[in-house]
């Protein structure tokens, strides 16, 4: 599969035509899309628009951008001007926002190419793409098995070869988990670290974008594009991005690595074990590995499914048929309202609505939502302490190898445990990535989990990109 | 923590999200938010009393900007996207003289 940075430098040069890189992205999505469904819309007219400038633009000496001609899919919650906009949800089904997301921006602005829209769970609420009201996506390793959610589209196409890179949305492991499935990059950058406007909210506090790509340098080459202050999100880090691109060939001499000695259990052996080659060639390379202890973690998964939802209640109240959307007539507003939610939801969207309206209702608010962002406290003070005594922290991305369809639908809470090792981070609002390292059960890929702490990108990359040189 | 949720409690709360969930629907998730919510109660066992709770993960303050005139979105194409629009407004059913 063609690197992006080798497309930049190649359609930079005038050696390539961007044209012809969106022509060969086409014809891969031609063969094989039908099979995986990574898009709910492939914007193929735009993208020969778009490929066409940036040849123009090369050919008439102009400066172009750090993308230029890089074929990129977004994960269809991210708001482009014009062009539906789904989620995955029948009650957003056809809306054409008004306005792009910053990241849509900043992508144009750099001379990406845009492929077009990718498969999610319904809302980013899921980890396989089975909660997408549009059918599921396919794992390009695997067609029987899940590609990982919630931006598994984003991460098969990337896999697919349909995309040189892709961008998904992590709220507690939907960039990591799906990458390590498919066998790509995926990072969750520092919360603030990219703009979410634009970006349909799930969970305010806890949302992220980040990239998808086939190597390390390739991430570190989107996300510096990706990153930056932006006025329009009030949470966003008033700071310049980190250069990253510049760090990749540090090495990791000297660097403290930290061991989790009390790591949830449930984890595949094959999974453990590339784990613990991961250790041996950092510490080949020079690290030194620390151990460390995150004992609250294991309360992670409550935490998480209830502040995520409680969030997600209060931020999908705005799908009410009234300002955009499908509407379900009815005779009154309240009604109206109902009809329109019952209809346009799917089962996992009513049931985390549900549960956070639940823990939010008056008689259970302290019981349920004031105890986790206690909870939540306890998670980032025990990271904290272990970054007193580590550089970055190693883990298990997802806990197995991607998982057959069907295997997991029936019990919401044997799918929750998928996010185990990411969910954590969001807590946090720290960085990490999943990076491929090897093959697990049945030859399918596995991913190794780099974690740093706030705006420990640079510390994250270096350590990635040891990790992908010792291969 | 609580006890065990009811369907009562199902049925208020999905008034209060504004689902109106089938009868099905309503059994079905009684039965796996009970499952859910015992699963939550691992946490009762910590002593969270002096802990302060975490709203945020960056702690930023007061983020305002200058009060001057930017560009807004642009109406006819925001009520183009509306389910029903009238006369530069959204459009929607009577609010009032009907039952909550």
């Amino acid at each position: 599969m063609q690197k992006l940075v080798d497309i930049v430098a190649g359609v930079t040069s005038g050696s390539l035509k961007a044209s012809a890189v969106v022509e060969e992205h086409l014809a891969r999505i031609g063969a094989r899309e039908s099979e995986i469904h990574a898009f709910n819309l492939v914007t193929a007219d735009q993208a020969r628009v778009d490929a066409a400038k940036v040849d123009e633009d090369v050919k008439a000496g102009k400066k172009v951008g750090a993308l230029a001609g890089v074929p990129i899919a977004l994960k269809d919650n991210m708001c482009t001007r014009g062009v539906e906009t789904t989620c995955s949800s029948k009650i957003l089904q056809g809306w054409k926002p008004p306005y792009d997301a910053t990241v849509v921006t900043k992508l144009r602005a750099a001379g990406a190419v845009i492929m077009g829209k990718t498969n999610l769970d319904e809302f980013a609420m899921g980890s396989s793409t089975e909660n997408s009201a549009f059918g599921p996506t396919k794992n390009p390793h695997d067609v029987s098995r899940v590609p990982g959610g919630s931006s598994g589209g984003s991460a098969a196409a990337v896999s697919a070869g349909f995309a040189a890179a892709s961008l998904g949305s992590d709220t507690g492991g939907s960039i990591r988990q799906p990458a390590a499935l498919c066998g790509v990059v995926g990072v969750k950058p520092t919360y603030g670290v990219v703009s979410r406007y634009g970006l349909v909210a799930f969970a305010s506090s806890l949302d992220q974008i980040g990239p998808f790509t086939s190597d390390v340098r390739d991430a570190a080459t989107l996300l510096e594009v990706i990153s930056g202050h932006d006025p329009m999100d009030s949470t966003s880090i008033p700071q310049p991005a980190p250069s990253l691109v510049a760090v990749l060939d540090h090495g990791v001499a000297g660097m403290r690595i930290g061991r989790v000695t009390d790591l949830p259990e449930g984890c595949e052996p094959d999974v453990l074990a590339r784990l613990e080659a991961a250790f041996d060639a950092l510490r080949n390379a020079g690290a030194i590995i620390v151990d460390i202890k995150l004992p609250s973690i294991q309360y992670c998964l409550t935490a998480y499914y209830l502040i995520a939802p409680a969030e997600a209640s209060s931020n999908l109240a705005r799908y009410d048929g009234v300002r955009f959307g499908n509407r379900v007539e009815a005779a009154d507003l309240n009604s109206m309202y109902a009809a329109t939610r019952e209809a346009g939801f799917g089962e996992e969207v009513k049931r985390r609505i549900m549960l956070g309206t639940y823990a939010l209702s008056a008689g259970y608010y302290d019981a349920y939502y004031g105890k986790a962002l206690k909870v939540r406290r306890l998670i980032s003070d025990d990271f904290a302490r272990a970054y007193e005594k580590t550089d970055v922290i190693l883990t298990p991305t997802s806990p197995s190898v991607a998982f057959k369809f069907g295997s997991k639908t029936d019990n919401p809470l044997a799918m929750y445990l998928c996010d185990v090792f990411t969910i954590p981070t969001n807590l946090a609002g720290h960085p990490a990535m999943s990076v491929p390292f090897g093959t697990g059960a049945d030859k399918m890929p596995v991913g190794v989990q780099v974690l740093a702490t706030t705006l420990g990108e640079q510390a994250m990359f270096k350590v990635a990109a040891e990790l992908e040189r010792s291969l | 923590m609580a006890e065990k949720i009811s369907k009562e409690t199902v049925v208020k709360v999905s008034r209060l999200a504004r689902l109106s969930l089938t009868t099905e629907e309503t059994e079905r998730m009684t039965a796996q938010l009970a499952g859910m919510l015992e699963h939550f109660r691992d946490i009762d066992a910590l002593d969270l009393a002096s802990v302060e709770p975490m709203t945020q993960p960056y702690p930023l303050k007061n983020v305002l900007r200058k009060d001057v005139e930017l560009p807004s979105l642009d109406r006819d194409e925001v009520l183009g996207q509306a389910p029903s629009a009238e006369s530069g407004r959204f459009r929607v059913p009577p609010t009032i003289g009907f039952d909550v």
